[in-house]
């Protein structure tokens, strides 16, 4: 008989690790890297591939070489990483672009706080966000991509929301500005072009739902988000609809769904109660709507999650859990 | 909708495979060793001696305390001594060795399977008997029954809770007890409630037991004051606060005491040992042991004498095989590992169960992802991560109390969850003892 083990309980383990939770991020990132290739062609594909790898190799050089830590790579976080940022920039974009988010996203803003865990803002954001103010042409010009299958036709030229901007800023009204090309059914399938990961609703919606099942996410963070801007924007657009873009189209434009799905929901940079996430998705939504009314750039949702991100550990301070017998005063 | 508590919880594989197995009566021991340490409190008092002849049912120690126990011999025989021995965890307890003669039970315990469902004695008798018959709460803290009876002058019980929720993973000796002594059961807790002067009652169980479902549902027709409430499967609906809360929505506020809600808790075997007690003036001198593990090529049920062996227990059930790493007393969530297979069984013991080692491995522990499923799982509304890191960081305890950690019920949940595999109960554990000597040591106002 083997030596017998003694120690504390509980004996027994849940089946969830930090690579499994990973893993499922993955294959919910699946269908919009799935869109994103069909779409835009073999430079997305390359642009997923170089961003995986690159992230992993800059983890892996960090923690073997200059931190000397056991390596982490296997636990699928900068893998992640590698992917939301490739489904962040546009999918034309040169491959040592990625090169350098990547460095930036796991250099800086994650391994710098210690790694996995000890992270304030969301690695892939701040690689992406370093590319739009380092790159500024490179990270807006969303040129002829040409489609892999010729599923879609070719795009060129701004994102729907690059154009709104563009137009207002010369005057111009909303209904002139739009004509007729800016479709629901249009943003929902296939966006009119955008980042890789911007271009379609029901792909990053599908992984949404395989992420609800898996129980990786809750619903709280993105739906706040979600229900935020559409209320905002809802209002303004009521005051004044030659202005202010529809609240549909704010829904399902730009990085927002991408963002409030996959980005504002990393665990490590989002707070841990459902007041916390509530107050949260509420700032993300407000931060991202007034940016796209107010703001010189097109486009908010970084900037909100990032801005938010700053919030967690006050959030985390000040918004305790229930209490079991807590009576409510 | 199933009831069930409503603040955390965890849904681990039930693993009851040895629910089919019928509960059998464990073959004659040569040697009973009997813990005078069976119940929360003072241990009792030997009233025995080398040489003795004791029955079966005879008090062989007196409690020295208020909250304490009567204990009984479990066996017919000699006294052989009185001294310590070592527990599971091998710790020294003193225990009355009997060397087995027969089995010559005393005369006024009534053997015979006749149920009998009148119940002529009053509250103070009831209580009286129970004390006498040394019954403490079998579903695992083995706190004094009589004491739980007699709730203090200023609280009023209202209703009477059974707990047949067995949300461990693995356990089946309740589910067996209800399947095969329903009416006892029920008889039992009807006397507790008469004991209390409550009128309504309830039997919670969990989902997964449809047999003792059935069962005790049928037998319930014959008492119209107690519910069978079914409840979802939810790990830990067994602890008393959590059944209370999913039972009659009611939430026991921190510090205070079950009884604050108006609600008894009761374990199905403690009713069962009630009347036993009661009805036929038989001590607590024998419980149900499940026997399992799935690398044993039989599960059983057993019932055994108290004072038997361990390592007896497990060379009837067929031997400890080859590959055990880890042998547990009680469930996989918040039961002990047993660290002295030579220990002898106690009152409260409900299963012993065996886990390879590739079953009960722990996780290598990697940084906390702040994912807050710690925090979801947590069934008081803690933040096990937070108090974690508190307790890592050494002498925090105003901190830590400000936390709540002193309402940690240890079962496990946090770190049942954790995808980081840290051990977070671990940490919280003995934090939790530092705080809890802290806030004893302060002045009562």
């Amino acid at each position: 008989m083997n030596k017998l083990i003694v120690s504390p309980s509980p004996h027994t383990h849940g089946r969830e690790s930090t690579q499994s939770i990973m893993r499922d991020v993955l294959i919910a990132l699946t269908p919009a890297m799935v869109v994103s290739v069909l779409a835009s062609g073999w430079s997305a594909l390359i642009l997923i591939v170089v961003g995986v790898a690159a992230c992993i190799l800059t983890e892996f050089l960090i923690q073997k070489y200059l931190l000397k830590t056991p390596v982490t790579v296997c636990d699928l976080s900068a893998a992640v990483t590698g992917c939301l940022l490739a489904l962040n920039l546009p999918p034309n974009a040169p491959w040592w672009l990625i090169v350098i988010g990547s460095v930036v996203a796991i250099g800086i803003a994650k391994m710098t706080f210690g790694g996995l865990g000890q992270n304030i803002f969301n690695p892939a954001l701040v690689g992406r966000v370093f590319l739009l103010v380092s790159f500024p042409v490179l990270m807006t010009s969303w040129s002829d991509a040409g489609s892999m299958f010729g599923i879609v036709d070719a795009f060129s030229g701004a994102t729907p929301l690059g154009a709104v901007k563009e137009g207002l800023a010369n005057g111009l009204t909303l209904s002139q500005i739009t004509a007729d090309d800016l479709t629901f059914s249009q943003e929902f399938f296939f966006n009119a072009g955008g980042s890789a990961g911007e271009l379609s609703a029901i792909a990053l919606i599908l992984g949404f739902i395989y992420l609800l099942c898996r129980r990786v996410i809750k619903a709280t963070i993105p739906v706040t988000i979600l229900c935020t801007v559409f209320v905002i924007s809802g209002i303004f657009w009521l005051a004044d609809p030659e202005h202010y873009t529809n609240p549909v189209f704010n829904l399902f434009s730009g990085g927002l769904l991408l963002g409030a799905i996959f980005m504002a929901t990393d665990y490590v940079t989002s707070p841990m109660t459902t007041l916390g996430q509530i107050i949260f998705g509420i700032g993300i939504g407000l931060i991202t709507v007034f940016v796209r009314y107010f703001g010189s750039y097109p486009e908010g949702v970084s900037f909100a999650i990032l801005i938010m991100n700053c919030a967690v550990p006050l959030l985390n301070k000040y918004c305790k859990p229930h209490r079991f017998g807590e009576v409510k005063k | 909708m199933k009831k069930t508590f409503r603040i955390g919880g965890v849904h681990p594989d039930d693993s009851k495979i040895s629910a089919e197995a019928a509960i059998e009566i464990f073959p004659a021991i040569e040697t009973a060793y009997v813990s005078m340490a069976q119940h929360l409190g003072a241990p009792a008092t030997p009233i025995v001696a080398a040489g003795d002849k004791v029955k079966v049912g005879q008090v062989i120690a007196e409690p020295s305390g208020f909250i304490s126990g009567f204990v009984h011999s479990p066996v017919s025989g000699t006294v052989k001594s009185v001294g310590p021995r070592a527990d599971i965890a091998g710790n020294m307890v003193q225990h009355v060795e009997i060397t087995v003669e027969g089995d010559e039970w005393m005369e006024d315990i009534d053997r015979s399977e006749t149920i009998v469902k009148d119940i002529p004695f009053t509250p103070e008798e009831i209580i009286e008997k129970v004390k006498k018959a040394g019954i403490v709460g079998l579903g695992g803290a083995s706190f004094p029954t009589h004491v739980k009876l007699a709730p203090p002058k200023d609280k009023k019980a209202e209703c009477l809770i059974l707990n047949g929720t067995e949300c461990e993973p693995f356990l089946t000796s309740d589910d067996r007890i209800m399947r095969e002594h329903p009416q006892e059961i029920l008889i039992g807790g009807a006397i507790m409630m008469k004991a209390l002067g409550v009128t309504r009652g309830y039997v919670g169980i969990e989902e997964n037991k449809p047999a003792a479902i059935a069962s005790m549902k049928e037998a319930a027709k014959a008492f119209p004051q107690i519910e069978v409430v079914v409840l979802k499967k939810r790990y830990p609906q067994g602890g008393e606060k959590q059944l209370i809360d999913a039972v009659i929505r009611r939430q026991v506020p921190s510090g205070a005491l079950p009884i604050d809600t108006g609600a008894v808790v009761q374990n199905v075997g403690t009713s069962l040992a009630v009347y036993e007690a009661v009805q036929k003036n038989k001590p607590l001198i024998d419980n149900v042991i499940t026997v399992t593990g799935r690398c044993l090529p039989v599960q059983h049920n057993y019932k055994v004498r108290i004072g038997t062996p361990m390592s007896k227990i497990l060379e009837v059930a067929g031997g400890v095989p080859e590959k055990a790493g880890k042998i547990i007393s009680g469930g996989p969530m918040m039961g002990r590992a047993i660290a002295n297979l030579d220990a002898a069984t106690v009152k409260a013991n409900g299963a012993i169960l065996v886990l390879t080692p590739e079953e009960t491995r722990r996780r290598p522990e990697s940084n906390c992802i702040r994912c807050a499923k710690c925090a979801s799982a947590c069934p008081m509304g803690l933040e096990p991560w937070l108090l974690n890191k508190l307790s890592r960081a050494g002498g925090l305890h105003a901190e830590l109390e400000k936390e709540r950690v002193y309402d940690c019920i240890e079962c496990g949940c946090c770190s049942f969850t954790c995808p980081a595999g840290i051990p977070l109960l671990d940490m919280i554990r003995m934090s939790k003892a530092e705080v809890m000597k802290i806030m004893r040591s302060r002045p009562k106002k």
